[in-house]
């Protein structure tokens, strides 16, 4: 391994601009002349728009324009888009209702956009807006997931039972059959609470547009610039690609929430040329709360079959996904083809069934968020073989162990061919680290002190590098899944690597020029990482489902195959030897057999001079592209242990300790892989114990700042104690698996599994707040009295 | 419009502000010092803290025109002479930020606590002093880290100036 190479922990390359001040974020973008939006939002939850009267607020300082849906309409810009076809069971498409970037006719969740105003500043925009007067007929509201079918109001007239889709996966009749000679049944009702991602960065866009060129610049807080682009141009109509140039510069973190194309960067984008100047809008946190995606929000029935051994027979879930008010991006995808193939856990189950009922209520849409469909599946399957262990007075640990699958690859029932794995190895490895065996101690020393000592497990695995393109596409993606990378050698040696994946956090400016440094044996100051700019980047489709290391790395190294390729042909000719008989390594071409080499730097001088060879034998110049398809999903999987201790007093729970064992395969850089973990963890643990979006009846965000939204802070979580266990991947040529989603993934359940040991007992719901933790340990109080 | 006169980052300013002006927005709009980030909008994040006259200050919620005469710095402001201060250079080493868009309130802010508490600091006081800094992307383990070993830094090269001063 050198000393920038894979598996070191180098410091990362972007953080110098970072912690100078100089990182470039969207906000931080000023075009000459610029404007700035304000978006009048909905402050009702379900109503119809009968008059927007503009006519006052127009004649106002510094307005330069006021536009509605029909503005849009009538320059025939589309509305937002699903990119994910859903069949229902019968085999029937989805029902969606349109979805415009500004409400036409109704509104259908507080926070959906009436009307833009751009003025000459932000202060003036705002002051237009309250001389804005709207008549609402303010209509009753669908607000809760689980009554939202079939309710008298309905969302939108072509979903009239409020049903998306209702969609199934799996064998219906091998379960059912399972689940009547099951020995015993394990049942639960499960609540995923719903979750606003909150990038401390908020979603900001500046539209810009060049008369003289007939073209538009888009800046914007993207994970996916290239597939902005594409919505932009193929649906919404903006422009045509050639015409319309899509920036993510520094994103300050994403999550998921800035996968989507949202209203606000069409309606920028669209207003530059409608006003002639460049237009601004940054979102302040509330609107961020108001008209982010949201994450999670499915109420579940789950059921766990086990025969008379102990082994786990079947499961099966129904679950209730809420979408909100409109389709986002990828919202259909989340709570079916993200969720229900990861149901069989790291568990030998013959028979799994899912059931999954979609929603449309008047809340703020719903989608992908850290993990997407895969952490509400780990807390199903986690909570129930904890539970299940419990009843069969089975160690929770050894119960696990026993149904593990053990030999690989392995197809589970519902889609999934897991390619390889060690689950008992991360579990041992975790257990060592928690100390288990000192566990029994430890709940009595807490008992001595009033408190109460729970330990919870959860051994999770994901579905990551999204994804293969005709495996998706035969599901009912609208987009190919695949990565892009060009790689363009300078005649001094120095590179740049151009890139579809996108950095918002996760370093890949490091961790990309490791990989180059390493192969082409080049010091990694030499190598720069190129991404978020579609004008540079031919085509890419992003950073999102772990995939930027599997899917993004394996497109860099198959470009430097081809650089390395095509060195040696170059090579031949200054080496005057057969280009079979040329040797790359180290950074120098060799002649087999011989002292003669040729450095990587020297090499890529002669390719750009070409005085050594013909030009029309070889074309002069090295840069090499290439696309990288996966041929399977990676499987990151592991086992995370919680030991916390709860005041029954105060229902405060500490987190005492944590051990996180992952095998995410091969690791590039280790810092920050940990760091991926760490954080994960955390907005794991956020969702445990502290945060819950909630809606009053009437379709009201109550928590809509962070003074009533708890986000984890730092006196709220321990320090962690990661480990990790390695089998490479084997579907791509690093046997990288993805560690960007783990930790949020795998701590949920661990959290509660640790809270209701604790208890003994299981009435708890996430967010465990310390009053919900109080009441839960009352109730174990008066329980261990009556015992 | 008021008139204010103050100093940032070593240097003289003036400007003739609406009265309603946030010093953040001072800072981002009127002086292009776009390192000072804004998070929320109820003092909650601390993406916006910036040192007044030595003490750390939400710049979200201090308006321009009450610092005349003030002395403001920056996290564009906390390097000397091109040298990264040692708290900037410990959440380098520790990797205590991934997206970076709370860092320079995270930095400010840490670099307050030393000033406030020392040198050496325990994990406790460290978790509970960055209470109004919220950080999505770290889960804070590194900035913890970070903080501890930056106030170590900061210590020993305050300690050779002391005793100089002494």
């Amino acid at each position: 391994m050198s000393a920038t190479g894979i598996g070191a922990a180098v410091r990362r390359k972007e953080d110098h601009r970072f912690i100078t001040g100089q990182g470039r974020y969207t906000d931080d973008i000023n075009r000459p002349g610029q404007a700035h939006a304000y978006f009048l939002r909905s402050p009702h939850a379900h109503a119809t728009l009968d008059k927007i009267d503009t006519k006052a607020a127009a004649a106002m300082p510094g307005v330069l324009g006021i536009f509605t849906g029909d503005d849009l309409t009538a320059d025939k810009v589309g509305g937002l888009i699903c990119g994910w076809m859903i069949h229902n069971k019968d085999g029937s498409p989805m029902r969606a209702g349109p979805h415009p970037a500004l409400a036409q006719g109704k509104v259908r969740y507080v926070g959906d956009h009436v009307c833009v105003i751009v003025a000459e500043t932000l202060a003036q925009a705002r002051d237009a807006a309250e001389a804005i007067v709207v008549d609402y007929g303010v209509l009753p509201a669908v607000v809760d997931t689980a009554s939202a079918a079939g309710a008298k109001t309905v969302v939108h007239a072509e979903a009239p039972d409020n049903t998306v889709f209702n969609w199934h996966l799996g064998n219906k009749d091998a379960t059912e059959k399972a689940f009547k000679a099951a020995k015993h049944v394990t049942k639960l009702d499960i609540v995923n609470n719903r979750l606003v991602p909150n990038p401390m960065e908020p979603r900001a866009a500046v539209g810009d547009y060049d008369d003289g060129e007939g073209a538009f610049t888009l800046y914007t807080t993207s994970q996916n610039p290239h597939v902005a682009r594409l919505v932009l141009s193929a649906f919404i109509g903006i422009a045509p690609e050639n015409k319309l140039r899509v920036v993510a510069p520094d994103v300050g973190g994403g999550f998921g929430s800035k996968i989507f194309i949202y209203a606000e960067e069409t309606v920028c984008v669209w207003a530059a040329k409608k006003v002639r100047r460049p237009v601004k809008w940054t979102s302040d946190r509330t609107e961020a709360f108001l008209s982010d995606a949201h994450g999670r929000d499915h109420v579940t029935h789950a059921e766990l079959a086990t025969d008379a051994d102990g082994k786990i027979t079947a499961l099966r879930v129904h679950t209730t996904a809420n979408l909100g008010a409109y389709l986002s991006t990828f919202s259909s995808s989340v709570p079916t083809y993200l969720y229900a193939p990861l149901l069989s856990g790291q568990y030998d189950i013959p028979a799994v069934y899912a059931e999954v009922d979609a929603v449309y209520t008047n809340t703020a849409p719903v989608d992908a968020y850290r993990g997407a469909g895969r952490p509400e599946a780990t807390f199903v399957v986690e909570r129930l073989v904890e539970v299940a262990a419990r009843e069969l007075g089975k160690d929770p640990a050894k119960f696990r162990m026993q149904n593990y699958i053990k030999k690989f690859p392995h197809q589970t029932p519902v889609i999934m061919m897991y390619d390889t794995g060690n689950y008992a190895a991360s579990m041992k490895k975790a257990l060592e680290i928690i100390d288990y065996k000192g566990i029994g101690k430890r709940k009595r020393d807490s008992a001595r002190n009033g408190k109460l000592r729970g330990i919870g497990f959860s051994s999770y695995i994901e579905a990551c590098g999204i994804a293969p393109s005709a495996a998706v596409g035969s599901l009912g993606a609208g987009v190919g899944l695949w990565e892009s990378a060009e790689v363009r050698v300078n005649p001094v040696g120095t590179v740049e690597v151009l890139t579809g994946s996108h950095s918002h956090g996760q370093g890949h400016e490091t961790t990309f020029a490791q990989l180059v440094s390493g192969r082409l044996g080049i010091p990694i100051e030499n190598v720069s990482i190129i991404h978020g700019d579609t004008d540079k980047v031919q085509m890419g489709m992003g950073t999102y489902g772990s995939r930027s290391g599997a899917v993004g790395m394996s497109a860099i190294f198959k470009a430097l195959d081809k650089v390395i390729a095509k060195g040696k042909k170059v090579a031949a000719y200054v080496l005057e030897a057969d280009e079979a008989d040329i040797d790359f390594a180290d950074g120098h071409f060799k002649v087999k057999g011989t002292d003669r080499t040729l450095d990587f730097g020297s090499c890529a001088l002669q390719a750009y001079v070409a005085h050594k060879f013909n030009g029309q034998d070889l074309e002069p110049g090295l840069k090499e592209g290439a696309f990288y398809d996966p041929t399977n999903f990676t499987f990151p999987a592991g086992v995370h242990i919680c030991e916390l201790e709860i005041d029954p007093e105060t229902g405060i729970t500490r987190i005492e300790r944590w051990a996180a064992v992952d095998d995410f395969g091969i690791v590039i850089n280790p810092m920050i892989v940990e760091g991926q973990v760490h954080g994960g963890i955390a907005q794991g643990v956020g969702q445990a114990l502290l945060e819950g979006a909630r809606y009053n009846a009437d379709g009201q965000l109550v928590t809509a700042s962070f003074m009533d939204y708890c986000m984890p802070r730092a006196d709220d979580l321990p320090s962690f104690d990661v480990g990790m266990t390695v089998t490479p991947c084997p579907s791509n040529p690093l046997g990288i698996k993805g560690c960007g989603e783990a930790g949020a993934i795998a701590s949920p359940p661990a959290v509660i599994n640790a809270i209701t040991d604790a208890l003994g007992h299981e009435d708890i719901a996430m967010p465990a707040t310390p009053q919900a933790v109080w009441r839960a340990a009352q109730k174990s109080i008066k329980r261990m009295a009556a015992e | 419009m008021t008139t204010v006169s103050l100093t940032v980052n070593g240097k003289a300013v003036s400007a003739n502000l609406d009265p309603r002006t946030l010093l953040v927005q001072f800072l981002r709009e009127n002086l292009r010092l776009t390192g000072t980030h804004v998070g929320c909008d109820t003092s909650q994040c601390g993406a916006c803290i910036v040192h007044i006259d030595g003490k750390a200050v939400k710049a979200c919620t201090t308006l321009a025109v009450s610092l005349d005469g003030a002395s403001v710095t920056t996290i564009e402001g906390l390097a000397a002479n091109g040298t990264l201060h040692p708290m900037q250079e410990a959440f380098r080493e520790h990797h205590g930020l991934q997206c970076g868009f709370c860092t320079p309130g995270m930095i400010m802010s840490a670099v307050d606590i030393v000033n406030r508490r020392g040198s050496v600091l325990d994990e406790k006081t460290i978790r509970e002093d960055l209470d109004g800094n919220i950080c999505r992307c770290t889960g804070y383990h590194n900035i913890v880290k970070a903080v501890a070993a930056g106030a170590q830094a900061m210590g020993a090269s305050s300690a050779p100036a002391r005793q100089a001063a002494e």
